[in-house]
C-alpha cells in the first residue's frame, strides 16, 4: 500500500476533461448493465433497445427535444444558483407552481385573444415561480435557514397545492371524476413550430439561454455573481451585495422553473393534471452539474436526459424493465461524473518500490 | 375518554417518530465527522426495501431489520466512496444518492407493491409497561424503539467519553490539525458515512417492517429530509434528537388520527403540515443558533495530502 502518489494538477486539463466525463457515462453503463443481467434481462440487447428508442427515428428526436425543453428551463434556473453556491433543488416545486400560475390565468380569462393570453400565462409562472424562489432567498439571508431544506420542502408542499387544486376548485367536471382541469381553450396554448410536434417553448430555451449567458459574460452584476460564487466571504469583504444577489438568483431560478412549468401545462399537456409532475426538477439539477453550469452544454445534457427518458419509456415497453431504470442511470451517471472530476484536478503518480 | 384518546395519540407519536428517530441520529453522527449526507431519503427507501425482503425471504423480522442497516451502510459506502475517495462534491454527491437510491427502490420494489412481510408486533415491557401513562405510552411498542431508547445516551456517551469519539469529532471540528496530532481523518470520516447510513437503513426498515408492514412505492415521503433539517434543530446533539423526533411523529400522528375521524379538511392539505413544520422549526432554530453549532467542516472536502 501506499505505492500512489496523488497529485495536485498543475495546468488545467482542458478538452482532455471530456474523456473522464466518457469514462464516467461508460462505467454507468455497465454498472446498470450489469444490474439487468442480474435480473435476466440481457444488457446489450437492452442498451439497444434504450438507444434506439431514444434516437433511432425521427419522431423519438423529436419526442426527445419536447422533453428537453422544460429540463432545460428548470436546469438553467438552477445553474444560475449554483453559480453563486446557492443550493436550490426547488426546481420541482417551483415548476408547479408555475404550470399553476399559468393554469389559472388560462382559466379565468379563457375568452382573451392568444396575444394577450400567452404573455399574461408567462407572467404569471413567472410571478408563481419567482415567489416561490423568493421565499427560501429571504430565510436564508434573513434566518439563516438552510435553503437545500426549505427548497426541498417547498417542492412537497407545492405539489400537494397543486393535488389540492386539480382534485377540488379547478376539477374539469366534465373528466368522469379524474383529477384534471377541463382543456385549455386554443388561445392558451403555446402552438407548435410549423408541421412538426416541436412547440415554440423551444424557442424560448434559446432565448433564456442567450440571455443567461450574455448576462453572465457582458455584465457587471453577472460578473460579481461570478466572483461571489467563487468566494463567499472575499466577495463580503469587496461589499458586493451578496444577500442581493441571492434574492435575484433565486427568483430567476423560480421564475425559469415556472417557465418550464408554463410551456408543459400549456403546450404538452394542454390542461393541469398531476402526471405533469415527473422529476423534471430532479433531473435539472443532474444536468446542471454534468454541464458544468454552462447554458451552451445544458442544452445538450437536456437533449441527452431527455433521451435517456424517451428510450427508457421503450425499453419499458419491449423488455418491461420499470421506468425508476431511468432514475438509477441518472443517479449513477451523477455519482461517477463526481468521482471522476478527481481526475480532472489531481493525477497519481506510481512511486517505485523503495 | 379523551384520556384514552391523548395517550393513544402519544404512543402513536412515539411509534411515528421511530424512523425520523433513527435517520437523524444517523445523520448527527455522519456530520459530526465533517461529513454532509444528503442522501439519507434515498437511504432510507434502500434500507426500507432491503428490510422488507430480507424479512418476507429469511421469514425473520430481526434479519431484515438487520439487513436493512447493511443496504444502507453500502450505499452510504458509495457517498463515502465519491467525497472520501474522490474528493466529489458533498452536497451534489448526497442529491444523487437519493437520486440512485430512490431509483433503485422503485426498480427491484415494482413487483412487491401491496405485498406485506412479516414484521414486528408490540411486546409490553414487564415491569415498566404497567406504569400508569408513561408506561403506556412509551412501553407497549415493539422491540425496535426500545433499542432506539438507547441509541441517543450510548452515542452521547461515546462523542464525551470515547477517544474515537472524540476523532470523530475532530475529524469534523478542525481535520488539520487532527491529522497533525497522528489521527487519521478519512477513516474517522469513513466510520461517521458509514455508521450513518446503518442507522438511515435501519429507520427506512423499520417503516416497512413495524409501521406499515408492508411495501408500497415513496414509502418514506420526504421523512430522511426531515432527518437532515432535524440535525440543525438538534445542534448536532444525538438526546436532542429525540424531541425533534417526537415532535415529527406527534404532527404525523396527529394528521393520521384527523384524516380517519374524516376531518372537514382536503387532505392534500393536511399532507403538507409535516413539511411546512419542518419549515418551521428549520428557520426558528438556524435563527437561535447563528449557524455556528455545526461542525466547523462539515462539507468541506479534506485535500489529498502530497
Amino acid at each position: 500500500m501506499g505505492r500512489i502518489r496523488v497529485l495536485k494538477r498543475q495546468e488545467p486539463l482542458g478538452w482532455r476533461s471530456c474523456l473522464v466525463l466518457f469514462g464516467a457515462a461508460g462505467v454507468s453503463l455497465v454498472l446498470s448493465g450489469i444490474l439487468l443481467g442480474l435480473q435476466d434481462r440481457p444488457p446489450l440487447t437492452a442498451m439497444g433497445v434504450l438507444f434506439q428508442g431514444a434516437f433511432g427515428s425521427a419522431w423519438a428526436i423529436e419526442d426527445c427535444l419536447i422533453k428537453a425543453v422544460p429540463i432545460y428551463l428548470c436546469s438553467l434556473g438552477v445553474a444560475v444558483a449554483f453559480r453563486l453556491q446557492v443550493w436550490n433543488i426547488g426546481a420541482e416545486g417551483q415548476f408547479a407552481l408555475g404550470a399553476v400560475g399559468a393554469t389559472a390565468a388560462a382559466l379565468y380569462f379563457p375568452d382573451l385573444p392568444w396575444f394577450l393570453l400567452l404573455p399574461y400565462m408567462a407572467l404569471a409562472a413567472f410571478i408563481a415561480g419567482g415567489s416561490w424562489g423568493l421565499i427560501p432567498a429571504l430565510l436564508k439571508i434573513r434566518m439563516r435557514a438552510n435553503e437545500i431544506i426549505v427548497t426541498l420542502m417547498m417542492n412537497y408542499i407545492a405539489i400537494l397545492f397543486l393535488d389540492y387544486l386539480v382534485y377540488g376548485a379547478w376539477k374539469d367536471p366534465a373528466s368522469f371524476g379524474f383529477p384534471m382541469t377541463p382543456t385549455f381553450t386554443e388561445s392558451a396554448i403555446v402552438g407548435r413550430i410549423g408541421d412538426t410536434h416541436l412547440n415554440w417553448g423551444l424557442a424560448l430555451c434559446a432565448v433564456c439561454g442567450l440571455l443567461v449567458w450574455i448576462f453572465f459574460r457582458y455584465t457587471l452584476l453577472g460578473y460579481e455573481l461570478k466572483a461571489s460564487g467563487e468566494n463567499v466571504r472575499a466577495a463580503r469583504y469587496a461589499r458586493l451585495p451578496y444577500e442581493r444577489l441571492v434574492i435575484l438568483v433565486m427568483v430567476l431560478s423560480g421564475a425559469l422553473a415556472g417557465w418550464a412549468g408554463f410551456i408543459e401545462a400549456s403546450a404538452t399537456l394542454n390542461r393541469l393534471q398531476p402526471s405533469i409532475m415527473v422529476g423534471y426538477g430532479y433531473t435539472a439539477i443532474v444536468v446542471a452539474w454534468l454541464a458544468r453550469l454552462n447554458p451552451l452544454f445544458i442544452g445538450l445534457a437536456s437533449f441527452l436526459l431527455a433521451g435517456l427518458r424517451v428510450g427508457v419509456e421503450n425499453l419499458q415497453l419491449e423488455l418491461q424493465v420499470p421506468a425508476a431504470f431511468g432514475q438509477i442511470m441518472e443517479g449513477l451517471i451523477l455519482l461517477t461524473v463526481l468521482a471522476g472530476g478527481f481526475f480532472t484536478e489531481y493525477r497519481l503518480r506510481l512511486r517505485p518500490r523503495p | 375518554m379523551t384520556r384514552e384518546i391523548l395517550i393513544s395519540l402519544l404512543a402513536a407519536t412515539v411509534q411515528s417518530g421511530t424512523p425520523i428517530l433513527y435517520a437523524t441520529l444517523g445523520e448527527i453522527f455522519t456530520e459530526r465527522s465533517g461529513i454532509l449526507n444528503l442522501g439519507v431519503e434515498g437511504i432510507m427507501l434502500v434500507g426500507a426495501l432491503a428490510g422488507f425482503l430480507g424479512a418476507k425471504f429469511t421469514g425473520s423480522p430481526v434479519s431484515g431489520f438487520l439487513l436493512g442497516g447493511v443496504f444502507g451502510m453500502g450505499l452510504a459506502g458509495i457517498h463515502g466512496l465519491v467525497c472520501i475517495g474522490f474528493n466529489g462534491n458533498q452536497v451534489v454527491s448526497g442529491l444523487a444518492l437519493t437520486i440512485l437510491g430512490t431509483g433503485l427502490a422503485n426498480y427491484l420494489g415494482t413487483p412487491f407493491i401491496g405485498q406485506s412481510a412479516p414484521g414486528f408486533s408490540p411486546w409490553p415491557v414487564p415491569v415498566l409497561s404497567r406504569i400508569p401513562i408513561l408506561g403506556e405510552i412509551f412501553f407497549q411498542h415493539d422491540f425496535l424503539i426500545y433499542i432506539s431508547y438507547l441509541v441517543p445516551p450510548l452515542m452521547w456517551l461515546f462523542f464525551r467519553y470515547t477517544r474515537w469519539g472524540l476523532g470523530l469529532r475532530a475529524a469534523g471540528e478542525h481535520p488539520a490539525a487532527a491529522a497533525a496530532a497522528g489521527l487519521n481523518i478519512y477513516r474517522f470520516r469513513w466510520a461517521g458515512v458509514l455508521t450513518g447510513g446503518f442507522l438511515a437503513g435501519l429507520g427506512g426498515a423499520y417503516l416497512s417492517l413495524a409501521y406499515t408492514h408492508l411495501w408500497t412505492s415513496g414509502l418514506t415521503a420526504g421523512r430522511g429530509w426531515i432527518a437532515v433539517a432535524l440535525v440543525i434543530f438538534a445542534f448536532w446533539h444525538p438526546l436532542r434528537a429525540f424531541l425533534g423526533a417526537y415532535l415529527f411523529g406527534g404532527v404525523m400522528a396527529f394528521q393520521f388520527r384527523l384524516q380517519a375521524l374524516g376531518a372537514d379538511l382536503p387532505s392534500s392539505l393536511l399532507l403538507m403540515l409535516p413539511y411546512g413544520l419542518t419549515i418551521l422549526v428549520l428557520v426558528l432554530s438556524s435563527w437561535r443558533a447563528r449557524g455556528d453549532q455545526a461542525p466547523a467542516f462539515l462539507g468541506i472536502n479534506v485535500e489529498p495530502s502530497e
